[in-house]
């Protein structure tokens, strides 16, 4: 039998204590226990992006992070990435904008994954925009979109 | 794609994880970044019925420098020994080598112990140990030892490291002035494991190469030392015949294995390219660092 553990996160601003067992991911976690199902699970072994959380404001997969390792830490979902009213994010915006999904199985990932790079680089270059999604795998838009809708983003967050 | 289950223990010190261990053993698994780990647990490839999370230990998480070395805790995450100014200072290669490994997300989780104790045969890592003769500090039962890189690492993902053993501390050596470094890598796609990858760092004093170190990953079992093309270079000028001889030598001393991504004899080409183009970079590097300390 496995162990089970008592654990304390910061979901989205929101403070939860909730019991998990050993073996379950913070993406399993986030969606049966909390059912946060914006957080998708697409290769469940660290490849393909679409599980990408924010912990502690850095992009993880949070598919290969247990949830127990996420205890007294701070978790941002896609849920969490609008604003409290429900109303988009710039960067949602600019996705819209730019027709950067399709399916939109991937763009959770995206969003948060752009959300951090735009924390730390403001205007950031094209060389690192690959580099911050080169590891978010999307299989229908193709990435000249969302590279157009990173970019967006960033102006729009230079003009404010 | 789930874990079996499994018991997870939390110790908040080294000395409970190693106790944990010894009780355990050989039934656990250490739990660094677990961004090996976890796809294995996942795949269900690794079935351990006790992990020891050392996620809570504090002191495996220091990074600090001594007056002739570079600590790095096991449990420091590989993004913030990137952002590291001291290891950029201290230890070139160590920062050359990390935009090398995954993606930035791998990265925030991944610790540089995780990846030296896991010793995949095409990561990055265990290279750059190999390259900078790097000390491996364990604990044990009986206590710590100091494990030279050259004897750490015995064969594919397995080390010398024995099962109540827990990796604690890396000690590079710093870096002398007029030191340089690079790490050069071909992968089928950028994040991908490397089909091979070369780490150089180059000393220049009075425009002699005073010492080059060069090491290969993906090319054998366990990092590839290139003692043959660090040989040629040493102790003179650097000029393009001398960078040739190195991968000539490099070439003919190694002989990979092909798999479905490359053939072996592919890996051996693009090894001694790969070490002309990385230590050409870092003895640019070496040569701009003198001039500046100068």
């Amino acid at each position: 039998m496995g162990s089970r553990h008592e654990i304390e996160i910061v979901v989205n601003g929101e403070p939860r204590r909730c019991g998990t067992a050993a073996r379950t991911s913070l993406a399993d976690l986030l969606r049966d226990t909390l059912g946060l199902t914006g957080t998708h699970l697409g290769c469940e072994h660290g490849v393909c992006g679409a599980c990408t959380v924010l912990l502690d404001g850095e992009p993880v997969r949070s598919c290969i992070v247990l949830a127990v390792q996420a205890d007294g830490h701070a978790v941002t979902t896609i849920e969490g990435a609008g604003g409290p009213d429900g109303g988009l994010s710039p960067v949602q915006e600019a996705f819209c904008d730019a027709h950067a999904s399709q399916c939109g199985y991937c763009t959770s990932g995206m969003v948060l994954a752009t959300q951090a790079l735009l924390e730390e680089r403001p205007r950031p270059t094209r060389a690192e925009i690959d580099e911050a999604l080169g590891g978010n795998i999307c299989r229908c838009t193709g990435y000249v979109q969302i590279r157009e809708a990173v970019e967006r983003a960033a102006e729009g967050s230079g003009a404010r | 794609m789930k874990p079996v289950d499994f018991e997870l223990h939390r110790p908040a010190t080294t000395a409970e994880a190693v106790a944990l261990l010894a009780e355990h053993a050989p039934e656990a698994k250490v739990l660094a970044g677990g961004q090996s780990l976890l796809p294995l647990l996942n795949f269900r490839l690794a079935r351990p019925e006790h992990l020891v999370d050392l996620g809570r230990i504090a002191a495996l998480a220091e990074l600090r420098r001594t007056r002739d070395e570079l600590v790095v805790g096991a449990m420091v995450r590989q993004a913030r020994a990137e952002r590291s100014p001291a290891v950029a200072a201290d230890a070139p290669l160590l920062a050359a080598a990390f935009p090398n490994i995954a993606h930035p997300p791998i990265r925030n989780r991944g610790t540089v112990g995780g990846s030296l104790a896991h010793a995949d045969p095409a990561a990055e890592l265990p290279a750059v140990a190999r390259a900078l003769d790097a000390v491996l500090v364990a604990a044990g039962p009986a206590g710590r030892r100091e494990i030279a890189a050259r004897d750490f690492f015995q064969a594919n993902l397995m080390t010398v490291l024995e099962a109540d053993e827990l990796l604690v501390e890396i000690r590079f050596p710093r870096a002398a002035p007029g030191t340089g470094a690079s790490f050069q890598e071909v992968g089928r796609r950028s994040g991908d494991f490397a089909l091979v990858g070369v780490a150089a760092q180059v000393t220049v004093r009075d425009g002699v190469v005073e010492e080059a170190r060069v090491c290969v990953t993906g090319v054998a079992p366990t990092p590839h030392r290139a003692a043959e093309a660090e040989e040629p270079l040493t102790g003179r000028p650097l000029t393009e015949a001398r960078l040739a001889a190195a991968a000539d030598a490099l070439r003919a001393a190694i002989d990979p294995s092909g798999d479905l991504h490359a053939p072996g004899e592919y890996r051996r080409d693009v090894a001694g390219t790969l070490a002309v183009r990385a230590v050409a970079q870092a003895h640019r590097r070496a040569t701009e660092h003198a001039a500046a300390a100068a």
